[in-house]
């Protein structure tokens, strides 16, 4: 198999395939799922059989068909935070490496004030006074993500403002939207691919994790880490109930991961033949 | 047999000690074997004898001496041939044992001796290291060996200056440190890959100096890679010039310069002598097109760069400013542009005050001066196409529409004699040359009064330089654009440029008509520079230290003085 021209790794293989499923099933929630994701169809905790594979949860919900919608929930809501933290990190980034001096200064030690915070604590204070509705919640997250896009962003770009082909631009005239566009942007964006990848993985676990300590998505929306929160005690009860949501948010962190190591890799193949 | 060296003074011991026969060295693809780098090389190095491999990049030098040591680089293998080094076959053994080898038996001098040092470690360690480590001396016997060697390099306080750091030392010094590492475990071979290529003729010369004493006085056979036939013929017993990977001819130094038997090596001898003809300042016109006037700057909170330095360029001129390294030369490019303000004097343009900074210059001033730069990798975007390339600046200076900017870049792009069918190709796809050409184009596309060249030919091969000297050419007698030509190379200023300004330490220390300035009586910083070009025949070296050893202390105390 083969993507833009390179040939994908083994590894790489199983991670499109995962993250192809994931997608597929996100986007067909509603076409696949036997059941409503909020509706009881039954007794709470009722055991997998022929029409509940994989069984009932605390208020008798089908856990395939929330784990179905949770997939829709927890990559779409991961999929906007990243853009929308890449748009402000990639701009700011550039804009601070090509402007310099105090803008760069300004945007910079901005940056390190939100840094300085742990972005959890930082989260949570934020979702707790101003509640945790959808839109609070994604831009939360985008801003308190886009300082690291930020980080990279400048620092690639103040590799490629450094070299010649800038300096020939300003020379020339050019103004910053020229510059950012159309002499930095499309050299930045193999680094700004990969990492785009481990943001999407750092954001879904970050979603995971709020949603697991009740700041996430709220219910009845289904989304995978509000169920391991929800069915986290049945595990004492010999129920593999918690494991499913477990196991998809770790296949689908492994599989992004499997697809971001071989960008990395022709990207930094890519710079040894410069060298 | 016949080859064996004449020179009485050296080791008794003549056998040979590497042997290399019928060599291929390919990339290693998916599906085997890949382009051929080294196709059927053969060559006996005896002990005490140099020879040295001359070619433009991608020859397969560098390859050759790679693989002399069983190593190749990333993704190339050995494929065919053999490699006797002694009485053992490299290919034959492990890669610990060649490791064994490297150092105490073959040492290996590279171009960059600042990325081959360890800037946190003092360089008496990093001179002893390897040898300590092989368990070949023990470390007062590196010390002491070391020190000599020091001396032998005629590097400066021989015994204190291993306590330094590689930061403390110049680049021709680091470079001379670097040979003494590789000679301390006493190697049997040396091979050294292009030592002086990035160092400054005056420093090179010391270099090259050092470099010969070293081997002579030591026996130690070389191979001695470099692209720069003058050099090398300094040095060399025998040469062998390489194109492409294949051997084009292999004799002695003397044969290889006085009666080359190959076209190719015979346009590489006569490219460079060629050269000795001052051209005639053609110049005009009243007002110069660019004059500048007392320009003094500096970088914030630095010394002054470039002092009091005084400049006309009139059209249809070719204006070059010489000097080494930390001159001050690039820095006056920056001035006239407008990326370093000026802090004293004026710089005008047909007359008028340019302002200092280039975002108070207007889009019309802009225009009229050009820049191109000595890396073409960098100069231009990778990620652009021909067309994007050439068409910005008619698009942004002129306001043409699509069609016409088009049609301009092709014009243009046949001008630089480059294939109109290249429009479409991103500018990564392209050679050195074919992208120097592209840059070429890229400036003349805003048709300005005045183009700098920024060292434009030194990171090309020796031809294709050429070729970019005579599109420039030719391209001044056709549109009458002057040139303000930035250079280290004197060479290059003898041909084309009509006036010169040698700048040492930020100030213009001669300047005129290349005819006077190159024609006694010089100044002796003018002549020192002359003196140390490399020329192409044998004895050059040995002339020119013979002068020097007169003139050393003029020469020392004009390079020092503030």
């Amino acid at each position: 198999m083969r993507i833009l021209g390179y040939k994908l790794s083994a590894t790489a293989q199983i991670g499109v395939v995962i993250v192809l499923i994931n997608v597929l099933v996100a986007v067909l929630a509603p076409l696949i799922a036997p059941f409503d994701q909020a509706t009881p169809v039954g007794d709470a905790w009722a055991d997998p059989d022929a029409q509940h594979w994989l069984g009932l949860d605390n208020v008798g919900r089908d856990i395939l068909s929330r784990l179905i919608y949770g997939a829709r929930m927890s990559i779409g809501l991961s999929l906007v935070i990243t853009v929308l933290s890449f748009l402000i990190g990639v701009i700011s980034g550039f804009a601070a490496a090509v402007a310099g001096g105090w803008i760069d200064q300004l945007l910079s030690r901005l940056v390190d004030l939100l840094l300085s915070m742990p972005t959890l604590i930082f989260a949570f204070v934020i979702l707790s006074v101003l509640g945790s509705a959808l839109p609070v919640l994604i831009v939360t997250i985008a801003v308190l993500d886009s300082t690291k896009v930020f980080r990279l962003a400048r620092s690639v770009a103040i590799n490629i403002v450094s070299l010649e082909f800038v300096e020939a631009a300003r020379l020339r005239g050019e103004g910053w939207w020229w510059i950012v566009t159309r002499e930095v942007l499309p050299n930045a964006i193999p680094p700004l691919t990969a990492e785009f990848g481990l943001r999407f993985c750092f954001t879904f676990l970050f979603i995971a994790a709020l949603s697991f300590l009740g700041l996430g998505v709220q219910p009845p929306d289904a989304d995978w880490g509000s169920m391991v929160k929800d069915y986290r005690d049945m595990i004492n009860f010999g129920s593999a109930a918690p494991l499913y949501p477990a196991a998809a948010i770790a296949i689908l962190t492994i599989g992004v991961n499997f697809v971001v190591d071989w960008m990395l890799s022709i990207h930094s193949r890519g710079q040894g033949e410069g060298a | 047999m016949s080859q064996a060296t004449q020179d009485a003074s050296r080791s008794e011991d003549n056998s040979i000690i590497l042997d290399i026969r019928g060599m291929r060295v390919a990339v290693r693809t998916d599906s085997g074997e890949g382009p051929v780098l080294v196709d059927d090389v053969s060559l006996q190095l005896r002990r005490g004898e140099v020879i040295g491999l001359i070619g433009e990049s991608g020859a397969g030098k560098s390859t050759i001496g790679l693989a002399s040591m069983g190593y190749t680089r990333r993704d190339c293998f050995i494929v065919g041939g053999n490699i006797i080094f002694g009485d053992t076959d490299i290919r034959a053994i492990s890669m610990d044992e060649r490791r064994a080898l490297r150092g105490p038996k073959i040492a290996y001098i590279a171009q960059s001796a600042a990325a081959s040092f360890n800037p946190a470690h003092t360089l008496m360690e990093q001179v002893c290291e390897a040898s300590v480590r092989h368990g070949v001396l023990s470390r007062a016997e590196a010390r002491a060996e070391a020190i000599s060697l020091f001396k032998q390099l005629d590097l400066p306080s021989p015994e204190t200056i291993g306590s330094r750091y590689p930061h403390q030392v110049s680049g021709g010094q680091l470079q001379r440190v670097m040979a003494a590492m590789a000679m301390v475990a006493k190697p049997d071979i040396l091979i050294f890959d292009e030592p002086t290529t990035a160092l400054d003729v005056t420093t090179q010369v010391e270099c090259l100096a050092a470099f010969r004493k070293l081997i002579r006085g030591h026996g130690t056979a070389a191979l001695y890679i470099t692209h720069d036939l003058a050099v090398v013929a300094q040095i060399a017993d025998r040469i062998m010039v390489l194109r492409r990977g294949k051997m084009v001819e292999f004799g002695d130094s003397r044969q290889i310069l006085q009666q080359p038997k190959e076209e190719y090596t015979r346009r590489l001898v006569t490219e460079r002598v060629a050269g000795h003809s001052f051209v005639d300042a053609n110049g005009a016109g009243e007002v110069p097109i660019l004059a500048i006037e007392h320009v003094s700057a500096n970088y914030p909170g630095k010394p002054k760069v470039i002092d009091d330095v005084s400049l006309d360029v009139r059209k249809g001129d070719t204006v070059a400013v010489v000097g080494e390294s930390g001159s001050g030369k690039s820095t006056l490019a920056r001035v006239v542009t407008g990326l370093l303000p000026r802090v004293a004097g004026d710089v005008r343009f047909n007359g008028l005050s340019l302002p200092p900074r280039l975002n108070e210059r207007s889009k019309d001033q802009l225009r009229r001066v050009q820049m191109i730069y000595q890396m073409p990798d960098v100069a231009l975007n990778p990620q652009h196409t021909l067309l994007e390339t050439i068409g910005r600046p008619v698009a942004f200076y002129f306001n043409r529409s699509r069609a016409e900017v088009r049609a301009r870049a092709i014009e243009l792009l046949r001008q630089m004699d480059l294939p109109e069918s290249f429009i479409t190709r991103k500018t990564s796809d392209l050679s050195g040359g074919q992208k120097q050409r592209v840059s070429i184009a890229r400036a003349l596309a805003a048709e300005p009064d005045l183009i700098i060249c920024d060292e434009v030919t030194s990171a090309l091969d020796q031809l294709v330089g050429e070729e970019i000297l005579r599109l420039l050419k030719k391209l001044q007698e056709d549109l009458g654009v002057a040139y303000l030509f930035i250079t280290h190379d004197l060479g290059t200023v003898k041909r084309i440029a009509n006036k010169v300004a040698v700048m040492l330490k930020g100030k213009v220390v001669a300047s005129g008509d290349t005819a006077t300035v190159f024609s006694p009586p010089y100044h002796p910083y003018t002549e020192l520079l002359l003196s140390s070009v490399p020329e192409m025949r044998p004895d050059w070296l040995d002339g020119v230290l013979a002068s020097r050893a007169t003139g050393a202390a003029m020469t020392a105390a004009l390079l020092r003085a503030p």
